[in-house]
C-alpha cells in the first residue's frame, strides 16, 4: 500500500469496499473453475481479462491467458489472421492492465512473452513506450522493456543514446536516462564502434554534458554517479598493473629463525624472523586479478623449483581472484646467499575481473640471506612476551642519518607506469578540477566538495608516479573535514575517506613515514631487537589503508584509533605482531583478514566493542557455513567442534581455528568472560599467553 | 522520541489475518504466502510467535504445494518461486522443515535455472535477479545449494552490476535498492561478496538517506519504510552501515507507526499494511532497537533461526 493516506473509512466507503470485494471474489471463483478445468472458451478468456483489469497483480490469470493463447495457436484450423487477432487481444489486455498499474511485473512480462512469439509489430511497441515514458520517465519496467524492444528490432546504440539525450534535455533530473546512457556508452566502447574508439574524444563531451546537470542543481543526485563513473573511466586503465610487491626490487632480505638477531649489516626493514620454515612473496595489483600461477609468474632461485610454488589469492576461500597474491618459498636450513628473480606476466593468463589482460610484463629481483638458528637465543624467544607499550619503543631516527636512508631506500616501490599517465587523462582531470573550483566559488555544496576531493587525489596519484608525492593532500583532508560538518548524516563516510587520505599522506614520503617507525626494545633485557615497528596509533583512524606501501611491516601498532574494520589487512603478509587495542571493532568476524596472516603470533584486541552489538556487520564477510565459504583447510579439527558448543561459539571457532598465535589480549570486550576464554584455549591449544597470563 | 508500540503491532498483525472482507484483502489474496511470512517473521522479532496456531498455518502451507514441488501464493493459484521461498522461510521459523519433501522442493527450484545461470520465476520464463536470490536462499536453507550451478548463478548476477556499483533486474537494468538486496544477498550466501565494489555501492546506498531520516530506493525518489530493510540489510552485508545516521532512521520508522490501531506505513500518516509493518520492525531490528530479536540480513530470518539451521546438530 503506497502513498494512500491513513484515515478511518466512512461507513459508506466500507460498504462499497465490501461490495467490490464480493464482486471480485465471485469473479475469481469463476476464473479458478475455468483455469482448473482447462476451459478456454471465449467467455472464459474474457472473464480473465475482466479480472486482470481490476487486479493486474493476479499472476495466475496471466498464466491462464498464456495457456489459452497456446491452446488457440495449436488448433488445426489456426491461420495467420487468427494468430494476429489472438495476440492483438493479449496486447490490448496488457495495455489496459498497465493503465491500472504501471508497475505490474506480470503485465510487462506478458507483453514480452507475446512479442517474443514474433507475430507482432515491434515498431508499435516503441511508439507505446514513448507515450508511457513521457508520463513516467523513471519507470524501470518501461526502461527494461525499452532495452528489450531496441534489441529485438536491432535499433542501434547510437539511436538509443540520442533518446537518452532527448530525455535528459527535457529534464536533467532523470537518473534512469543517465544510467541507460552509461550502459550504452560502455557497450559502444567495448565494441570499439565508430566514433567511440577513443575515450579521449568521448569523455570530454560527456563531462560537458554532465556539468549542465550538476550546475543546474548541485543537490540533485541524478548526475552524481554518472560523473563519478566518468572519473573512473578517466583514471583507470583497462589492463591491470602490478602496484607493489614484497620483497621489492633490489631488496636484501635476511631470514632469521630467532626473534633477536645480530644482523647489524642488514636493514631492520628487510630482516625477517620466521619460524615457519618459509617466507612469502607478495604481489599487489592495482585491481583484482585471476590467473596468477607458476606459469604466469616465474620465480627463479637456487633453492625452490618454480613449478612447486603455489600462488594463492588473498580473498574469500572460494574465490579465484584477488588484488593480492602470495606464494611461499621454502627456506633451506643451511647458510645461504642467493638471488631470486621474479617475472610477472611474461606469458599470458593474468586477467582482471573486468576481463582485461595484464599487459605490462615486469621483472624484479632480490637477494636472500639465511642466518641459521643459534641455539642459545631460541630458548629466550619462546618465553618472551611482547608488549607494545609506549615505554618499549624507541624512535628509529637515533641511528645515523645515512643508515636510515639506506634502510628506507630498500622500501621504494617501483611505481612508474609511464604508459598509463597519458596526457589527455591528466588534462581532463585538471580541467575538471578547475570546473569544480568554479562551482564552489558560486555556491557551497557537498557534491562540489566531495568531487573536488576525489579529483585532487586522483590527480596527485596520476601526476606524480615517480615523485610519489601528494601535493594536494592537505587540501583534500580539509575538504573532508568540511564535509563532516556540512553533511553530518554521512559523517562516518567522510571520516573513513579522511583516514584513507591521511594514511596515503603518511606513507607518501620518507620523512613522514620515518616519524612513525620505532624500534622495539625488550623490557627485560632492554636490548634493541626485532624488526621495525610501524606505529600508527592515536591518529583517530576509522579505517585502514595504503596497504600497497606497507607490505614490509612486521610489527604494527594501531592502538587508540577508531577502527571499526581492518578490511584489506590480509595484504600485510609479514605481520607477526599487531596491536588493535582500544579501537571500535564490534565482532570476532571482523578479524577475518587476520586469518590469512600465517606469521601472526602476537595479537592485542583488548578494549574493543566485541560482543556489544546484536547485529554483526561482518557476518557475511567471513568464511563460515552461512556463506558456504568454509575452505577445506578449516573444519579439520573435529575434536574441537565436539568440545565447543558450536551454536554459541561459531564465530570464535571459524575465525581462530586457523590462527597460530602465541599471545592474545582480549580483555575489555563484553564477550571476553572466563567461559569464553576457556573456549579460546580449546580452539587454540598452542596459545601460550592470554591477557598477560601464562597458560600452563 | 516515540517508542515502538509492540502490543498494538502484534494485535494489528493478528487482526489483518482475519479480515477477509475488504477489497484490499481480496486484491492481495494471491500473495497470502508472502503475507504469512511478513506477519509471522514480524511477530517472531517482536517475541510473540507463540500467539499463532502452528498446526493451522502448516496445514495451510502444505495445501499450497503443487505436484511440481513449488508453492503458490494461496490455495487455487499457480506455483511460483516467490511463494516457495516464503513457505520455506515460515517452516524454518517454526522449526518444521521436516514436514517437507526436501528433494521435491529442490527439484522444482533447480529446474528453474537457465543455461546462462539466471533463474525463471516459474514455467513461464520471467527472468529477474530477484529469482536468483530466492533460489539461492531457499536451497541454502534446505542445505542443498550444491544442486544448482552456483558459479553460473553468480556470474549472471555479476552481469547485472551497474556503473554505480548497484544491480538491476536483468543486464542493463537500473539499480534499485530492492534489487541490490537480492543480488548482494545472493552473493553473500555464496561467499562471493568480494565481487561487490563495497565503497562505490556503499556510497550509493548511504545517499539513499534523505533529510527526514528515511531511506529511498533510488536517487530522487521519496523515502519509504520498506527501504529501511532493503538498503540497511545491503549496507550491513558489505559492512558500510555506519555511513548513515541510524538515529534519524529509527525516528523516521517510529514516525510511520499508527500508534492507535497498530501497524506501520510507508511514510508518516499513510495507511498501514502488513508489508510495511514487517519491514519497519525488521529495519529496527537491524538498528539494534532494544527488545527486538536480531534478524539476519541475508536470509531475512531471525538470527537464532538461521544459527539453528547451520550450527546445531
Amino acid at each position: 500500500m503506497h502513498g494512500r493516506p491513513r484515515k478511518a473509512p466512512k461507513p459508506e466507503e466500507e460498504a462499497a469496499s465490501v461490495a467490490k470485494a464480493q464482486k471480485l471474489r465471485a469473479l475469481q471463483t469463476q476464473f479458478f473453475s475455468f483455469h482448473h478445468n482447462k476451459i478456454y472458451t471465449k467467455e472464459a478468456v474474457e472473464l480473465s481479462a475482466k479480472l486482470l483489469e481490476i487486479n493486474p497483480e493476479s499472476y495466475t490469470a496471466w498464466n491462464y491467458r498464456k495457456l489459452a493463447v497456446e491452446h488457440y495457436l495449436s488448433q488445426p484450423d489456426c491461420n495467420p489472421d487468427l494468430i494476429k487477432s489472438v495476440l492483438d487481444d493479449e496486447l490490448r489486455v496488457v495495455e489496459n492492465a498497465l493503465r491500472q498499474n504501471f508497475k505490474s511485473y506480470g503485465a510487462w512480462h506478458h507483453r514480452k512473452w507475446v512479442i517474443s512469439k514474433g507475430h507482432s509489430s515491434v515498431d508499435n511497441e516503441l511508439r507505446l513506450l514513448d507515450k508511457f515514458q513521457k508520463a513516467d520517465s523513471r519507470n524501470f519496467h518501461a526502461w527494461n522493456y525499452r532495452r528489450f524492444v531496441a534489441e529485438s528490432m536491432k535499433r542501434s546504440e547510437q539511436d538509443e543514446l540520442k533518446y537518452t539525450e532527448d530525455m535528459i534535455y527535457k529534464n536533467f533530473s532523470n537518473y534512469s536516462a543517465w544510467h541507460n546512457r552509461s550502459v550504452l556508452l560502455s557497450a559502444l566502447f567495448e565494441k570499439k564502434a565508430e566514433g567511440f574508439l577513443s575515450k579521449e574524444k568521448v569523455l570530454p563531451e560527456e563531462y560537458e554534458f554532465i556539468h549542465q546537470a550538476i550546475f543546474t542543481d548541485p543537490d540533485d543526485q541524478s548526475g552524481w554517479f554518472y560523473h563519478l563513473w566518468l572519473l573512473d573511466q578517466t583514471v583507470t586503465t583497462d589492463s591491470p598493473l602490478l602496484a607493489s610487491s614484497w620483497p621489492g626490487h633490489g631488496y636484501d632480505v635476511l631470514l632469521v629463525e630467532d626473534r633477536c638477531y645480530n644482523g647489524s649489516a642488514f636493514s631492520p626493514f628487510t630482516a625477517l624472523h620466521s619460524d615457519s620454515g618459509s617466507f612469502p612473496i607478495v604481489l599487489y595489483f592495482n585491481q583484482p586479478v585471476g590467473g596468477v600461477s607458476s606459469s604466469t609468474v616465474t620465480v627463479e632461485c637456487g633453492f625452490n623449483k618454480n613449478e612447486d610454488l603455489l600462488w594463492k589469492p588473498l580473498s574469500a576461500s572460494n574465490s579465484q581472484t584477488a588484488r593480492v597474491w602470495v606464494a611461499h618459498l621454502k627456506i633451506p636450513s643451511s647458510d645461504l646467499h642467493s638471488t631470486v628473480e621474479v617475472s610477472v606476466g611474461h606469458s599470458k593468463g593474468i586477467i582482471s575481473t573486468r576481463g582485461f589482460e595484464y599487459s605490462d610484463p615486469s621483472m624484479f629481483s632480490f637477494k636472500v640471506h639465511v642466518q641459521p638458528m643459534e641455539r642459545g637465543f631460541s630458548q629466550v624467544s619462546v618465553a618472551e612476551s611482547i608488549s607494545l607499550r609506549e615505554e618499549n619503543f624507541k624512535i628509529y631516527g637515533t641511528q645515523s642519518e645515512e643508515s636510515i636512508i639506506n634502510s628506507f631506500n630498500q622500501l621504494s616501490i617501483k611505481n612508474g607506469h609511464e604508459s598509463t599517465a597519458s596526457n589527455w587523462r591528466s588534462e581532463a582531470l585538471a580541467k575538471e578540477i578547475e570546473c569544480f573550483r568554479e562551482l564552489l566559488s558560486l555556491m557551497d555544496c557537498k557534491i562540489g566538495k566531495l568531487t573536488l576531493a576525489r579529483l585532487l587525489m586522483a590527480y596527485d596519484v596520476m601526476s606524480y608516479p615517480f615523485a610519489n608525492k601528494l601535493v594536494h593532500s592537505e587540501e583534500v583532508l580539509e575538504l573532508y573535514s568540511d564535509l563532516m560538518k556540512l553533511d553530518p548524516t554521512h559523517y562516518q563516510y567522510y571520516k573513513d575517506e579522511h583516514s584513507m587520505v591521511l594514511l596515503q599522506k603518511v606513507t607518501s614520503s620518507k620523512e613522514s613515514l620515518l616519524q612513525h617507525c620505532f624500534q622495539y626494545k625488550d623490557s627485560v633485557s632492554s636490548a634493541i631487537c626485532g624488526p621495525i615497528c610501524l606505529r600508527l596509533n592515536n591518529l583517530s583512524l576509522s579505517r585502514m589503508g595504503a596497504f600497497e606501501k606497507l607490505l614490509w611491516v612486521q610489527m604494527l601498532d594501531l592502538s587508540d584509533n577508531e577502527l571499526q574494520s581492518i578490511e584489506g589487512l590480509e595484504a600485510m603478509q609479514l605481520l607477526s605482531c599487531l596491536s588493535l587495542r582500544n579501537n571500535k571493532l564490534r565482532s570476532l568476524t571482523a578479524l577475518e583478514p587476520l586469518r590469512k596472516l600465517k606469521l601472526l603470533r602476537v595479537l592485542d584486541i583488548s578494549y574493543n566493542q566485541i560482543g556489544d552489538h546484536s547485529i554483526d556487520t561482518t557476518r557475511y564477510l567471513c568464511s563460515s557455513p552461512l556463506s558456504h565459504s568454509v575452505g577445506s583447510e578449516s573444519n579439520k579439527d573435529e575434536t574441537v567442534t565436539s568440545d565447543v558448543a558450536l551454536i554459541d561459539n561459531w564465530e570464535a571457532f571459524y575465525i581462530f581455528i586457523d590462527f597460530n598465535l602465541n599471545q592474545l589480549d582480549i580483555v575489555g570486550n563484553t564477550i571476553a568472560d572466563e567461559k569464553f576464554k576457556s573456549v579460546l584455549v580449546k580452539i587454540m591449544p598452542k596459545l601460550k599467553q592470554l591477557d598477560g597470563k601464562l597458560l600452563g | 522520541m516515540a517508542e515502538l508500540a509492540v502490543d498494538k503491532h502484534v494485535k494489528y498483525i493478528l487482526a489483518v489475518e482475519k479480515n477477509k472482507d475488504s477489497f484490499e484483502s481480496v486484491v492481495m489474496d494471491h500473495l497470502r504466502m508472502n503475507g504469512a511470512y511478513w506477519g509471522l517473521t514480524a511477530l517472531d522479532l517482536l517475541g510473540k510467535l507463540d500467539s499463532v496456531n502452528v498446526d493451522e498455518v502448516i496445514s495451510w502451507i502444505l495445501k499450497c504445494q503443487h505436484e511440481s514441488g513449488g508453492f503458490s501464493g494461496n490455495i487455487g493459484h499457480d506455483p511460483h518461486i516467490l511463494y516457495t521461498l516464503s513457505a520455506v522461510q515460515v517452516l524454518a521459523l517454526f522449526n518444521k522443515l521436516d514436514v517437507l519433501d526436501i528433494d521435491k522442493v529442490a527439484t522444482y527450484i533447480t529446474g528453474l535455472q537457465n543455461e546462462d545461470g539466471s533463474f525463471s520465476g516459474d514455467m513461464w520464463g520471467e527472468v529477474d535477479t530477484r529469482f536468483s536470490y530466492i533460489a539461492i536462499c531457499c536451497l541454502s536453507i534446505l542445505c542443498c545449494l550444491d544442486k544448482i550451478n552456483v558459479e553460473k548463478a553468480v556470474s549472471y548476477i555479476l552481469s547485472c552490476k551497474n556503473l554505480d556499483g548497484g544491480f538491476g533486474c536483468t543486464p542493463g537494468g537500473e539499480s534499485h535498492a530492492g534489487q541490490i538486496f537480492c543480488c548482494v544477498g545472493a552473493l553473500a550466501l555464496t561467499g562471493s561478496l568480494h565481487y561487490v565494489d563495497k565503497d562505490l555501492l556503499g556510497w550509493w546506498l548511504c545517499e539513499r538517506q534523505v533529510k527526514s531520516g528515511g531511506l529511498n530506493g533510488r536517487p530522487e525518489k521519496l523515502p519509504d519504510v520498506c527501504y529501511s530493510w532493503w538498503v540497511l540489510s545491503s549496507l550491513i552485508m558489505i559492512d558500510r552501515v555506519h555511513w548513515i545516521d541510524k538515529e534519524k532512521l529509527v525516528k523516521f520508522i517510529l514516525d510511520c507507526q499508527d500508534v492507535e490501531n497498530g501497524g506501520i506505513s510507508d511514510r508518516p500518516d499513510d495507511a498501514v499494511d502488513v508489508y510495511h509493518t514487517y519491514f519497519g520492525v525488521a529495519g529496527l531490528s537491524l538498528l539494534n532497537y532494544p527488545g527486538l530479536k536480531a534478524i539476519d540480513p541475508a536470509y531475512a530470518l531471525p538470527v537464532d533461526v538461521v544459527n539453528r539451521i547451520f550450527f546445531s546438530g
